[in-house]
């Protein structure tokens, strides 16, 4: 039996922190590999907010969260929620890796028949806790999670991902009053504040901020980072209180979105697109030298 | 059926002014100690029986989770809240928030109750019940209570006339549609331990006794309760108790009236339909719904489907927002009371 993944990693050889940060930054390439890999085969795909978020979902499953790839029911498992569901067409290539389920079943991602649609089926996909793809629920969802591990009292973490944009969602505003009433501190939402919507700037079509203290307003405990740096994301997650904790948990991931190929960074063409021809040997090549300094600003 | 149960209204017509309906009972109202103003035993009424009912299927399964947004003594929750208050979580006005945190449970290994007024789940959280429960397949039951036009006066903001032709639109979704207090308890039984989510449409809480005793209720098995050859009487909720009234008064004019609770809008029996085409010749379907996407034009789509060329009514309220009145005028406005179900039964057999 596989066992714990943060276990596993450990197991494995990978105690020290630099051997660490450097199979996280291996991983985040992979997704973002996988993400041009998998559109091209879609014929479109959400590139750049599935780019913003990449070191946040390689820390989480490759490091934070209690798995069992190869139990995905285990009751004691923690729970992830992928409320900005379109970003999982750079969720699939982890849980494939993680041992989930056959990587090569990603060969056919999004054609007629296939468990794996631009936004995910729980029902489908093996490692996945909830479906999603509705912006606004996903909070909502994990509320009900870390309520289900009250009553049946385990100590199982919620970690829901949401975009920036999705905040203008009202519901997201009902489970955020909800969390802190109910006292989960066993639900952590991470956002994804990669500074875009499908329209423009967030701050120019609807202003989302100051994000920490609305939901610092509405009793949660916020934390805030650069959502690309490994050491920040490590040392955030690995300082949450425990579980048994009375407020919930918010970590405001500071992103680019794009980031990592440099015609995608902050730009509004690549919410949805399609990488052909050069272009898409041309950013594989981009991707396979790494994460470069950042050049555009906000 | 109890033949001298009360039809729906108080002698003068008015709004239900009870403490009930008004959600301003306490939670130390209980079974054994209230009767309604009309003098039914508590055990009959509909609202008096959803808490306990849950509370007990609770006490023998740790699955069960009961939420409610704000209305916990409309609904009775607050009976359950009392003996499992670590599995009752009231979410406050946020409608939306109830249905998916529901669903969030339900994800989790627990089989979840969301009651509210029907009008504030089938329709503020549609998108909700579609999207995180029923297409994740997970067993939440969410309890639309007050349906139809049972808040009167209120008004259409508070009406869920369209909640039937909405849920039955969505794959994966149980729609039952419950009649009185002992086939509440009947629905909730068999709930518990079906797969899937399940949207359950309630009235509102004082509808008289129709069946004497707790039936077992079979998923898309409607329950045929009167025998008849001449026309049949499909209906469902709120509407069955005066359709077995109505069909006592057409026997008594010499007319064989079957009469057929469809409490499953989806699945739907069509077998049972079938058989009221062909052993009947005329269907007349009576619901407390928008005539148009609701039970009517399920069974019309049966007909149609299986090419039964019979005499048809759909009966129903017309395709528009109902006007202001108390509940029992606006039934009898909409000829949805005994007399008016008579003469629509009695229109659809002499009409060419």
């Amino acid at each position: 039996m596989t066992t714990v993944h943060a276990d596993h990693d450990r197991a494995a050889g990978m105690g020290s922190r630099d051997e660490l940060i450097a199979r996280l930054t291996d991983r985040a390439k992979f997704v973002r590999l996988e993400t041009v890999r998998l559109a091209r085969i879609a014929g479109a795909g959400h590139y750049s907010a599935t780019f913003s978020c990449a070191e946040i979902l390689v820390t989480l499953f490759y490091h934070q969260m209690r798995l069992r790839p190869s139990e995905p029911r285990w009751a004691d498992r923690d729970r992830f929620v992928m409320s900005k569901g379109h970003a999982a067409i750079g969720w699939y290539p982890i849980l494939g890796d993680l041992g989930y389920f056959d990587p090569t079943l990603l060969d056919d991602f999004t054609r007629l028949g296939s468990p794996f649609g631009d936004h995910p089926d729980f029902r489908k996909v093996p490692g996945a806790d909830f479906s999603s793809g509705s912006l606004g629920h996903g909070l909502s969802v994990s509320v009900g999670m870390g309520l289900a591990a009250r009553v049946q009292g385990r100590d199982f973490r919620t970690y829901c991902l949401l975009g920036d944009g999705e905040l203008c969602e009202g519901q997201v505003w009902e489970a955020a009053m909800s969390a802190s009433h109910h006292k989960l501190g066993n639900v952590v939402a991470i956002v994804d504040r990669n500074q875009l919507c499908i329209d423009g700037f967030t701050d120019d079509v609807m202003k989302v901020e100051p994000i920490d203290e609305r939901f610092a307003a509405f009793g949660w405990e916020t934390h805030r980072i650069d959502g690309h740096d490994l050491p920040s994301l490590l040392d955030t997650f690995a300082a949450l209180p425990p579980s048994s904790h009375s407020a919930p948990q918010l970590i405001v991931a500071d992103t680019i979105k794009g980031r990592g190929v440099k015609m995608m960074e902050l730009s509004l063409l690549w919410h949805v697109g399609n990488l052909a021809g050069a272009d898409y040997d041309a950013v594989i090549a981009e991707l396979e030298a790494g994460l470069q300094p950042l050049e555009v600003t906000r | 059926m109890s033949a001298d149960a009360p039809v729906r209204t108080s002698a003068d017509g008015s709004q239900e002014t009870s403490e009930v309906f008004r959600g301003t009972a306490d939670g130390a109202t209980k079974l054994t100690d209230s009767k309604s103003s009309a003098g039914t035993a508590a055990a009959a009424i509909p609202a008096f029986v959803f808490g306990e009912e849950l509370a007990d299927l609770a006490d023998h399964d740790p699955r069960i989770v009961v939420l409610t947004a704000d209305l916990a003594k409309a609904n009775r929750a607050v009976d359950f809240e009392a003996r499992h208050p670590d599995r009752f979580f009231n979410v406050g006005i946020a409608e939306k928030n109830m249905i998916t945190v529901a669903a969030g449970l339900a994800a989790s290994g627990h089989v979840t109750y969301a009651a509210t007024f029907a009008s504030f789940c089938a329709l503020l959280g549609a998108e909700q019940i579609r999207t995180d429960c029923a297409y994740p397949r997970v067993p939440v039951r969410v309890v639309g209570h007050h349906s139809g036009m049972s808040m009167g006066f209120y008004g259409t903001s508070h009406h869920s006339l369209e909640d039937i032709g909405m849920m039955r639109t969505i794959a994966d979704l149980t729609v039952v549609c419950v009649s009185d207090a002992n086939h509440l308890r009947g629905v909730l039984r068999a709930s518990v331990d079906h797969p899937g989510a399940m949207y359950i449409r309630l009235g509102r809480g004082r509808d008289p006794q129709v069946y004497d005793d707790v039936p077992n209720i079979v998923f898309g098995r409607a329950i045929r309760l009167r025998e008849g050859n001449d026309v049949a009487i499909i209906t469902t909720g709120s509407e069955v108790h005066p359709s077995l009234r109505a069909a006592d008064e057409l026997a008594a004019r010499g007319i064989s009236t079957r009469v057929v609770d469809m409490h499953t809008i989806k699945p739907i029996d069509v077998q049972e339909i079938l058989a009221a085409a062909d052993q009947c010749g005329a269907v007349v379907t009576v619901e407390e719904a928008n005539r148009t996407g609701g039970l009517g034009s399920a069974v019309a789509e049966v007909l149609a489907d299986h090419r039964r060329a019979i005499r048809f009514t759909r009966h129903g309220v017309p395709d528009e927002h109902v006007l202001i009145g108390p509940p029992a005028a606006l039934y009898s406005h909409y000829r949805l009371d005994v007399p008016g179900i008579v003469d629509v039964v009695t229109n659809t057999l002499q009409g060419d």
